[in-house]
């Protein structure tokens, strides 16, 4: 145990029976919300979880391939839900983080044959995380902090630049992107759509999930709660927060660069759509619709989004998007927090950063 | 050689000039008392100095460095605090990981990733909880405490990082006599590690707690000194029957 300071060594000495006493209540009282509202976030990550793992048994093949996409596309939404909901830094060109590492597992599939899985994803999340580590460096590393407007315009700007560049650079396949390319393999295995695509990207979001929910409920997670609710304040602490947000932009282009190249091989194209503000957007949707700030909300809201809409725009070809767009404004309107905070409190989902309150009774006893 | 050193302070907003010319100097263990009339550019000068906002002319030295084009992150890592005016705890946060989060400002971001330093916390974070009077607190939201108890919360904040020295402005602004009394008590322990400016409405208290004051009047000091020397100025007693 460390010393503690001789000043407060002092300043403890007259009431220590008391203190005592009130940290006895405290951890009681912290026993008692753990009790009362800790367990909703893992039940529901447990549902989801079993929910997806049979999605396959009992869906038709191409509800499989429909659902293997949404699986993606959530894996993309945790890349912004980390950048947005924990970091508070608005990024409305995610897209270009996704849709570079696409092309650029497409292009290694066209010219140069290589399509094993050990060399695609993590070129893919290596180009996400070099993109994100530019555009990063270049808009949230200056001397003092860049305004949030700045942010979400140079962002968006980047998008819309590269999907301008897709579409006039012949080498990139212009307006069409590129078509045909090579199923992603291991050894003489080809991963097509289907149930193994599935299970593989089930896989992938699931491990991606696990370190992310480590990363955010760890010390850094805290400075990142501290960076969003107050970016100022922190600095006055002594953090670096402009490195802190650099980092957690990297990381969050690093997973949208994984989940663009997973999606390029399941889509078997990439488009500049891929890499522009449309899908940018999207994403955001996505993590606003299921919840900000909570890493299964982000998962939840892709589904919902994306199954409502496959589900509209069969039943109601012409009026779908305007059915989708009115959902959507009513869920932010009246659930800024996101459909997860129907069953999430606040505390929970703000979560707790220091030791559990069953160690501290016992470092207090 | 004093810790702190504000010599010649410009402050200019548009046309408006906050500090012409302001100066401040602290000495080591020192409670410094920083006084004046509403607008007379106390809470300028104290921005000035802990890097909220930089000077237009003039120098800070801290600790025989210049760190007058310093960032607030340098200045905290060289071992300045400020507590704001409003009270800007986190909200949403516990108490204890407000103090955490305070506490692992300076910590590695490999052991913030790892939470290597959490166990190794824990009894300082409990130990500044019940300095403060909160410990009963400790896994409350900070929104749920009173206004006075955010303010204590937000100075055991400010001193986590064990400051040489700590920038207080108005500390017992909206608290009880009770509160402020509290308050004094609290601060008074920390002078055997730490100087303290402190900007304050409230005269009895300042008068009790601090060695030496600065006044300031329209951006320039009008006196500098120990407390009794302060009270039997005639100019300070001037501005203050002036506006009282």
């Amino acid at each position: 145990m460390l010393k503690p300071m001789s000043v407060v060594r002092e300043a403890i000495a007259g009431d220590e029976a008391d203190d005592a006493m009130a940290e006895r209540v405290a951890a009681g009282r912290a026993r008692e919300q753990v009790k009362a509202g800790r367990k909703v976030l893992p039940i529901v990550e447990g549902v989801v979880l079993v929910a997806a793992l049979l999605a396959p048994l009992v869906l038709q093949d191409y509800l499989t391939v429909f659902a293997t996409r949404v699986i993606i596309l959530a894996l993309f939404a945790l890349s912004f839900d980390l950048v947005w909901g924990y970091a508070g830094i608005m990024s409305f060109g995610q897209a270009l983080f996704f849709g570079s590492a696409g092309y650029g597992v497409a292009l290694l599939a066209r010219d140069l044959d290589i399509t094993n899985i050990f060399l695609v994803l993590p070129a893919g999340t290596l180009i996400g995380l070099a993109f994100a580590l530019l555009l990063g460096g270049f808009l949230l590393l200056g001397r003092h902090p860049s305004s949030v407007i700045f942010v979400s315009l140079g962002t968006l700007t980047g998008s819309y630049a590269a999907d301008r560049l897709a579409r006039g650079w012949y080498y990139l396949g212009g307006q069409n992107g590129i078509p045909s390319i090579a199923p992603m393999s291991l050894g003489s295995y080809e991963f097509s759509e289907g149930p193994a695509f599935y299970y593989l990207v089930l896989g992938v979001l699931v491990v991606v999930y696990l370190l992310c929910r480590v990363l955010v409920r760890s010390q850094f997670g805290l400075a990142l709660a501290g960076l969003r609710e107050n970016e100022q304040r922190i600095a006055f602490f002594g953090y670096k927060a402009q490195h802190l947000k650099a980092i957690i932009f990297a990381i969050g282009g690093a997973i949208a660069g994984l989940a663009g190249s997973l999606y390029a091989f399941h889509e078997g194209f990439v488009w500049p759509n891929m890499v522009g503000v449309v899908v940018s957007t999207q994403v955001v949707l996505y993590v606003l619709f299921g919840g900000s700030g909570t890493l299964i909300g982000a998962v939840i809201g892709t589904v919902i989004v994306e199954g409502v809409s496959f589900w509209l725009s069969d039943n109601y070809r012409d009026v779908w998007p305007i059915i989708l767009g009115l959902l959507l404004l009513l869920v932010i309107l009246f659930r800024p927090l996101g459909l997860i905070s129907f069953v999430l409190g606040e505390r929970e989902r703000v979560g707790s950063f220091g030791e559990k309150p069953k160690e501290k009774r016992n470092a207090a006893s | 050689m004093p810790l702190l050193e504000a010599a010649g302070i410009k402050k200019v907003f548009g046309k408006l000039t906050a500090l012409d010319g302001a100066a401040l100097t602290v000495g080591e263990n020192e409670f410094h008392g920083l006084i004046g009339p509403n607008g007379s550019g106390k809470s300028t000068l104290m921005k000035c100095i802990a890097g909220a906002e930089l000077p237009t002319q003039g120098k800070v030295s801290f600790v025989n460095t210049d760190i007058t084009a310093f960032t607030p992150t340098e200045r905290a890592r060289a071992g300045m605090s400020l507590k704001f005016q409003i009270t800007s705890v986190l909200p949403s946060l516990t108490l204890y990981d407000n103090i955490l989060l305070a506490l692992q400002a300076q910590c590695s971001l490999f052991d913030l990733v790892l939470s290597r330093t959490r166990r190794r916390l824990h009894d300082q974070v409990m130990t500044m909880l019940r300095q403060f009077r909160l410990a009963d607190r400790a896994f409350d939201a900070a929104a749920a405490l009173s206004h006075g108890q955010q303010q204590w919360l937000e100075i055991a904040m400010a001193l986590a990082g064990k400051p040489k020295l700590l920038l207080l402005d108005e500390p017992t602004g909206g608290m009880s006599l009770e509160e402020r009394r509290v308050t004094g008590e609290l601060l008074q322990p920390i002078k055997q590690h730490c100087s303290l400016v402190i900007v304050e409405h409230d005269l009895d208290f300042i008068r009790d707690i601090c060695d030496r004051l600065t006044v300031l009047d329209q951006g320039k000091v009008l006196a500098s000194g120990t407390v009794s020397e302060i009270q039997a100025n005639t100019s300070v007693q001037e501005i203050y029957l002036r506006r009282a």
